[in-house]
């Protein structure tokens, strides 16, 4: 099985506006997948149908050789949503066991992967505290932990860095790296910041909803005729209109 | 397994949160109580006015409770300056009675026993001059109670619907602002990104808040019937039983509506249309006594059949096969409300 995620021409629209039109998108397994794009351009959505929480109005979405949604799936699919979705009132250490309880894992599996996301996103000390008392980017790394929790084949992170502080952002995209090189895992990432999006192994740029440019970040530099990532951007945007 | 970790978290989640505790478990009580006091007070003894009675007539007054001030002449604002209750004229042997009826219910009451003392002394006055009249009079009407007794007050035919409705009103708002809580923050669509099924969520939110809800009936009946002395004719299980399948329905019910509503606040607005309402149709205002349409209607709210499985166990004493119909309506409602929660929940997801 080497397409990992296969959408082909989906279209989605929420009421008369469309938010997604004909986009197409194989994702081989093993490769480190950037979505970048302005904000309102559809990331989110897209990679929500990726999941299966949103339907698309036409087209198909395939996972692994499955057509999505697909529940049993999920267990293969680390999704860390845009928004912290955390149980403030639960510990770090009780909000990651909840999550993992919910996967097919062992009580010793559940146990060693714990300990072994929350030291990779820096909270080990902080477990015993409640979410409430967390700031912004320690509730981020909590996100980012969970979704790691069932140690998926698939990751999908919507702008996972976001409020996180550089040292730690390049210590977490150092993980991806690995992850992707031994342990052979397909990661989708969206952001909006370009040297993220450097960083990863085949980009596409989305805007309004439509697939503008996609290559490896080498390629696009060659084709846009320049160094400079963020003027890639903005010549794709330009040659659009 | 999925579902006992989603039950582990609600419970987690419920005793970190002392203050809706205290809600759930306290608030029913201390309103009970409070109803207590207010309904079992002891009525004042009202004040009437007399003009031109005899002592005779003076005295069967004080006999039955009434304070008397007799006057010699009055005035119309005399009732409103005294502020007595009553005002009682005798002139050519007519009786004037004047009300102030401020308090409609205490009026009557005053007017009634006006009348039983004047009847009364106009009988023994009867029989001294004819001694042979007193056979034919009874002293006394002899009464008999089917249900209760000459002791029962408005607050024993209250109570049980209360006790229903109190388990209906609290559960009703911390599930429904649990689960509300769970889609404003996000949590229920990071949870359905997770092998859970719909059904396997919605059963544990109802199982992880009815333990709450268990405890709180079980609570609030015991309360009622061992502290506040509440009438309790027919069995406790029976009560239990009608209450817990009450609260199942406010649970089902609050879950499905937090669907329809935002915020905290929506969800706040639905105890003006779905919670309120209910109490009209729980039998403290007679069904009979209303327009057909509204029978009909009172026919589609829960609490018309709590409140009249809860009347019928706690006041008359009826048993289960009595309560049965009662019960199978509940669990309809349930039912109905559990299978709308699961399509509620494709908004999120088809699976
Ligand atoms: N539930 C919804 N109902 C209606 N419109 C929506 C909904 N979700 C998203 N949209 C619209 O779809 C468009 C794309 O939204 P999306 O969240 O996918 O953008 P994004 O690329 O993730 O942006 P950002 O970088 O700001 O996160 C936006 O114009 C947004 O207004
Ligand atoms: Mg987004």
């Amino acid at each position: 099985m080497d397409q990992t995620i296969k959408v082909e021409q989906v279209n989605k629209s929420f009421g008369k506006k469309p938010v997604l039109s004909d986009v197409n998108l194989t994702i081989p397994k093993g490769q480190l997948f950037g979505l970048i794009g302005p904000s309102g351009a559809g990331k989110t959505t897209l990679v929500k149908m990726i999941v299966g929480m949103e339907k698309s109005d036409t087209g198909s979405i395939h996972v692994l050789g499955e057509k999505m949604p697909n529940l049993s799936l999920l267990q293969e699919i680390g999704y860390m949503a845009q928004s912290d979705a955390l149980y403030v009132e639960l510990t770090g250490e009780e909000n990651l066991k909840f999550f993992a309880s919910l996967y097919k894992l062992s009580k010793g599996e559940q146990k060693k992967r714990i300990a072994y996301v929350a030291n990779l996103v820096n909270l080990t000390d902080d477990l015993k505290k409640r979410v409430a008392a967390y700031s912004g980017g320690m509730k981020r790394r909590l996100s980012l932990a969970i979704a790691l929790i069932q140690d998926p084949q698939i990751l999908i992170l919507d702008e996972p860095t976001v409020g996180i502080d550089p040292e730690l952002k390049l210590s977490i995209w150092k993980e991806f790296l690995r992850l992707k090189n031994e342990e052979e895992k397909t990661i989708i990432v969206t952001t909006h910041v370009m040297d993220e999006a450097v960083k990863c192994d085949y980009v596409a740029m989305v805007r309004d909803g439509r697939i503008l440019t996609s290559g490896t970040p080498s390629e696009l530099k060659a084709l846009y005729k320049t160094d400079d990532f963020d003027e890639v951007f903005l010549k794709a945007g330009v040659k659009q209109s | 397994m999925r579902m006992t970790a989603l039950i582990k978290r609600i419970c987690q989640q419920m005793l970190r949160d002392k203050r809706t505790l205290a809600l759930m478990f306290v608030a029913p009580l201390l309103i009970l109580t409070l109803m207590y006091f207010l309904f079992n007070g002891n009525s004042v003894t009202p004040k009437l006015g007399v003009v031109g009675g005899d002592s005779s007539l003076v005295n069967a007054f004080k006999d039955a409770e009434i304070k008397v001030k007799e006057y010699e002449k009055v005035t119309k604002n005399t009732v409103v300056d005294d502020d007595l209750n009553g005002l009682l004229q005798l002139e050519n042997g007519q009786m004037k009675l004047t009300l102030q009826n401020d308090d409609p219910s205490s009026a009557k009451g005053l007017q009634a026993k006006v009348n039983q003392t004047v009847s009364a002394l106009a009988q023994s006055k009867l029989i001294q001059h004819n001694p042979a009249l007193a056979g034919m009079i009874p002293k006394k009407i002899e009464t008999n109670y089917i249900y209760g007794n000459k002791d029962t007050v408005f607050f024993d035919v209250l109570s049980p619907i209360l006790v229903g409705f109190f388990v209906f009103f609290f559960v009703f708002i911390i599930s429904g602002i649990g689960l509300l809580r769970e889609r404003t923050t996000g949590t229920l669509e990071r949870l359905l990104s997770t092998p859970i099924r719909r059904g396997e969520i919605v059963t544990a939110y109802l199982a992880g808040y009815g333990i709450f809800a268990l405890i709180q009936t079980v609570i609030v009946v015991f309360y009622s019937i061992t502290v506040l002395d509440i009438v309790l004719v027919g069995s406790i299980w029976n009560v239990l039983l009608i209450n817990l399948l009450t609260a199942l329905v406010a649970l089902s019910l609050g879950i499905l509506l937090s669907t329809f509503a935002a915020s905290e606040f929506q969800m706040m607005q639905f105890i003006p249309i779905a919670v309120i309402p209910q109490v009209f149709f729980a039998g403290i205002f007679p069904l009979e006594g209303m327009a057909n349409w509204l029978q009909m209607i009172a026919k589609v709210f829960p609490m018309y059949y709590t409140g009249d499985a809860l009347k019928g166990v706690m006041y008359r004493g009826a048993g289960f096969s009595d309560i049965s119909g009662d019960l199978i309506a509940l669990v309809i409602f349930a039912a109905i409300f559990v299978v709308l929660n699961i399509f509620s929940l494709k908004k999120y997801r088809t699976l």
